[in-house]
């Protein structure tokens, strides 16, 4: 064994998991598991520790790994995370702990992310569950939205001793890992669920069908249901498109419809009843891991896909492991071009996209270099469908039914970064909702971080 | 989830492929506005089907639909019975009428003329109720293919002071098209209405717009493009309003007629419907779509 590189992890082949929807990585056995673990050389000051937005005790979880106590493992990790085998798939760990190892500076970092999975995945199939709350105080907190923060928030909350009340818009509980994520990076009944059967097992109680700001408003969960503070978890869930010609045309989707057709909505399962367009030669247009995830998906429903991008192949801001997958399945990339015009036939179909070639010039705010288009470059890809991935903004529907909520003007709620306590008394806000889209792992320390503010909150409001 | 019982309790047959339920859905009932919709999934596997609101009742907190069993989803609901639930059940969705918002005293000087197209009758009877209740008289006219096809005939003309019938075929009231009735009302009867409230099929509700444009009279019409989430989240539902996109599960499903560009939405209602639709579907390897079993669109 090699110690500077990682254990390998088994992977579907690509020729053969292009043809279905289940997981691409397959994780490690417990032999691999423990082999990994013992490169960890237990630091003393673990810089991995910084690296997790959570701040997992990461040596200390690998040492129970290497010493075969999975069970401490997962109590390890479970006091700093609740949804372990979620972001042990899909965190963005290279740019995370595992870029701060100390391993990766000879070699490669140690596989925190796959042995976090590993862990979880265990526990799952040997049904170890979270601690149930002792003292239960009586008192009423609701978390709207159920995504990764309200999931968290909900958890901590529950674990203090409160009554927790999830409210769901949709029919599921689980946000972007139930409707956006695929089945094929994140096995919806396998991992989403019981992860959020776990949380409902601390006591949470999750009402799904419930529009915050339509079904029931939160100055009515305030003054009249007796919640005492709200936690506004309601992710950026808007899609964008680019205001090109064409673009209503039929065969032209935003990721997240695609998305939800086939995830949420389960299309791509022909039991259900659901109707998903394919189209035999899909664009994908954006670099994000919502891009690859659409990309993905339509390779799977069949398609032939290329991913246009108006930035160079550094700029992706997908996961690279996302990227190396996508590649491997067969998908396209075209950098350096953007859209102009999406060409309809005379039924109102797609049947082209016009694109033009795109150069580099200076950095902009956001330290990227500015794409410019080069004149006279325009040409057509042959295509029969268009997935817009240009990213979401958050929903006004509840700031726009708050009062007294403020809002900046992506339309993100403005919340304190270290409490996440907005503009109106006993209103807290986190993940998504306040950041725009960001990350599973983020959203979760905002949920968590917020968890604990509200709870002083109640404290010093009662005593 | 908690459990939910979306209980229907009541269902009646108003035509022949058209029902009403009364579905128990308190959040909905105590919450919900005219022009609003709801969304429902039948069982596990079935999709989220948008309905416009068409009665509440806040104290009982039921909700009214009603629904023409038109496809494999509308035709599974019609299966259900009283006492049967639904899976899923949730609202309201959208903007309330624009004339619930519009000022009162505004709202006095208008004569408000409604315009109902089949099953759009459902829609357009709460609005008419809602009108009558704050001591607006409305007319109204109510417009099918046939006899047969006409529904809410009666609790329409509870609350409406006048009611057109007119049928294609001729076959219940006057013969024509609504927009034949809107041109006698208008020409021969020496009416003469501020608003239009027109719901029905698009092609309907286009039509009646090239009318009324003609005339200068502003109309509102109910758009129900192809949803997904209905909360604003997927992007199905856009439409060209004027020169801008407009979702309508947020920003509707009621606009300004004049501003819609019908056949960019009409185009885009046929989507999974037409040959050319089911084209672009992804082959099924033999299977039916339906897991009820597909009894082929009669369409
Ligand atoms: C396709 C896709 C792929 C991604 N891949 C990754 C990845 O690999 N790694 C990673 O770290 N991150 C990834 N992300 C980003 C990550 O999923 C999000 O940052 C994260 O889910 C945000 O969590 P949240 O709890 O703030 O919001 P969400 O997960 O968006 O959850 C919000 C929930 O609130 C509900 N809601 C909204 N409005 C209301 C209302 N008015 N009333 C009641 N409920 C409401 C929504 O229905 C939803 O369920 C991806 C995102 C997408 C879309
Ligand atoms: C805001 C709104 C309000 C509505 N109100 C009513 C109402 O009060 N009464 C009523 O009978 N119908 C109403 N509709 C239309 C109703 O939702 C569709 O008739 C129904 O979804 C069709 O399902 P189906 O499978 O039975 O029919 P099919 O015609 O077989 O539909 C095939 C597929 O097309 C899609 N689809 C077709 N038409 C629509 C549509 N208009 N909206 C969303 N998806 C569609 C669905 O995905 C469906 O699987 C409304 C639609 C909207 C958007
Ligand atoms: S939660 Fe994410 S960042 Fe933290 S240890 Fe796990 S994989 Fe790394
Ligand atoms: S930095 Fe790397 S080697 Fe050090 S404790 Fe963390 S995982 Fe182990
Ligand atoms: S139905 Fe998805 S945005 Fe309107």
């Amino acid at each position: 064994m090699d110690i500077l590189k990682k254990v390998p992890i088994r992977e579907q082949d690509p020729s053969v998991r292009v043809n279905n929807f289940e997981e691409v990585c397959l994780g490690y056995t417990i032999d691999e598991a423990m082999e990994e673990g013992l490169r960890c050389i237990q630091c003393k000051n673990p810089r991995c520790v910084k690296g997790c937005p959570v701040s997992i005790d990461i040596p200390g979880f690998i040492k129970e790994i290497v010493n075969n106590n999975f069970k401490d493992a997962y109590e390890v990790i479970n006091k700093y995370s609740a949804l372990p085998a979620v972001c042990g798939r899909v965190c963005p760990q290279e740019s995370q702990c595992e870029e701060v190892c100390i391993r990766g500076i000879k070699g490669e970092p140690v596989a925190i992310g796959k042995l976090e999975r590993f862990v979880a995945d265990w526990a799952r199939e040997n049904n170890i569950l979270p601690k149930p709350p002792q003292n239960k105080n009586g008192r009423k907190v609701a978390i709207i939205g159920s995504g990764p923060a309200g999931i968290t928030c909900a958890g901590e909350m529950a674990k203090y001793g409160y009554d927790v009340t999830i409210f769901e818009a949709l029919h599921e509980p689980g946000g972007v890992l139930v409707y956006g994520i695929p089945e094929f990076r994140l096995p919806k009944e396998k991992v989403v669920k019981p992860e959020i059967e776990n949380v409902k097992s601390l006591g949470v109680k999750i009402e799904t069908n419930v529009i915050v700001g339509k079904s029931v408003t939160i100055d009515e969960l305030l003054d009249e249901e007796g919640y005492e503070a709200v936690f506004i978890a309601s992710g950026a869930g808007l899609p964008k498109f680019m205001g090109i010609p064409g673009e209503n045309a039929n065969g032209v989707f935003s990721a997240n419809e695609y998305l939800t057709r086939s995830n949420l909505m389960k299309a791509f399962d022909e039991d259900y009843d659901t109707p998903i367009i394919t189209g035999e030669r899909v664009a994908v247009v954006g670099g994000g891991n919502v891009a690859m995830d659409a990309a993905r998906t339509a390779v799977r429903l069949g398609a032939k896909v290329t991913i246009v991008y108006r930035r160079s192949e550094s700029e992706l801001p997908a996961r690279t492991e996302e990227v190396h997958h996508a590649k491997e399945e067969g998908i396209e990339f075209m950098f350096l071009t953007n859209p102009k015009e999406i060409l309809v036939d005379d039924k109102g179909w797609v049947k082209g996209m016009k694109c033009v070639r795109m150069d580099l010039g200076d950095e902009d705010s956001t330290g990227r270099r500015r794409p410019i288009e080069i004149e006279g470059t325009e040409f057509i890809i042959d295509v029969d469908s268009v997935i817009m991935s240009l990213g979401t903004s958050p929903n006004p529907l509840i700031s726009s039914t708050t009062k007294g909520l403020e809002t900046n003007r992506y339309q993100c709620i403005v919340a304190d970064d270290e409490t996440g306590m907005t503009s109106r008394e006993g209103v807290f806000a986190g993940g998504d909702a306040v950041t725009g889209s960001a990350t599973v792992i983020l959203a979760m320390g905002a949920g968590k971080a917020a968890a604990k503010a509200m709870n002083q909150y109640i404290l010093s409001k009662n005593s | 989830m908690e459990n939910h019982s979306y209980v229907i309790t009541r269902k009646e047959k108003l035509a022949n492929s058209i029902y009403l339920m009364d579905v128990k859905a308190p959040r909905v009932a105590s919450h919900c506005y005219p022009g609003q919709f709801i969304i429902l999934i039948v069982d596990e596997k079935g999709e989220r089907i948008p309905l416009t609101i068409c009665d509440y009742d806040r104290e009982e907190g039921t909700v009214t639909i009603v629904f023409q069993a038109l496809g494999p989803s509308t035709k599974l609901m019609a299966e259900y019975e009283v006492g049967d639930a639904f899976r899923d059940f949730t609202g309201p969705l959208g903007q309330k009428s624009v004339l619930i918002d519009m000022p009162q005293e505004e709202l006095r000087q208008k004569n408000v003329l409604f315009v109902a197209g089949g099953v759009g009758t459902a829609p357009v009877y709460p609005q008419v109720k809602w009108m009558k209740e704050k001591g607006y008289d409305v007319d109204c006219i109510i417009g099918a293919r046939n006899k047969e096809l006409i529904i809410l005939e009666e609790p329409m003309k509870k609350y409406a002071k006048n009611v057109y019938i007119t049928t294609d075929d001729g076959s219940y009231g006057m013969k024509g098209n609504v927009n034949d009735a809107i041109k006698d009302l208008i020409n021969n009867k020496g009416k003469k209405y501020d608003i239009i409230v027109a719901i029905g099929p698009m092609i309907m509700m286009k039509y009646v717009c090239i009318l009324t444009k003609e005339l200068g009279i502003k109309t509102i019409v109910s758009m129900n493009p192809i949803m997904v989430d209905g909360t604003g989240m997927c992007g199905a539902c856009r439409l060209t309003i004027g020169d801008t996109i407009k979702f309508a599960c947020v920003d509707g499903p009621e606009f300004d007629g004049h501003l819609v560009n019908f056949d960019e939405a009409m185009n885009r209602l046929s989507m999974y419907k037409t040959e050319e639709g089911k084209k672009h579907l992804r082959e099924k390897e033999g299977e039916t779509h339906h897991h009820k079993g597909c009894q082929c669109h009669d369409e």
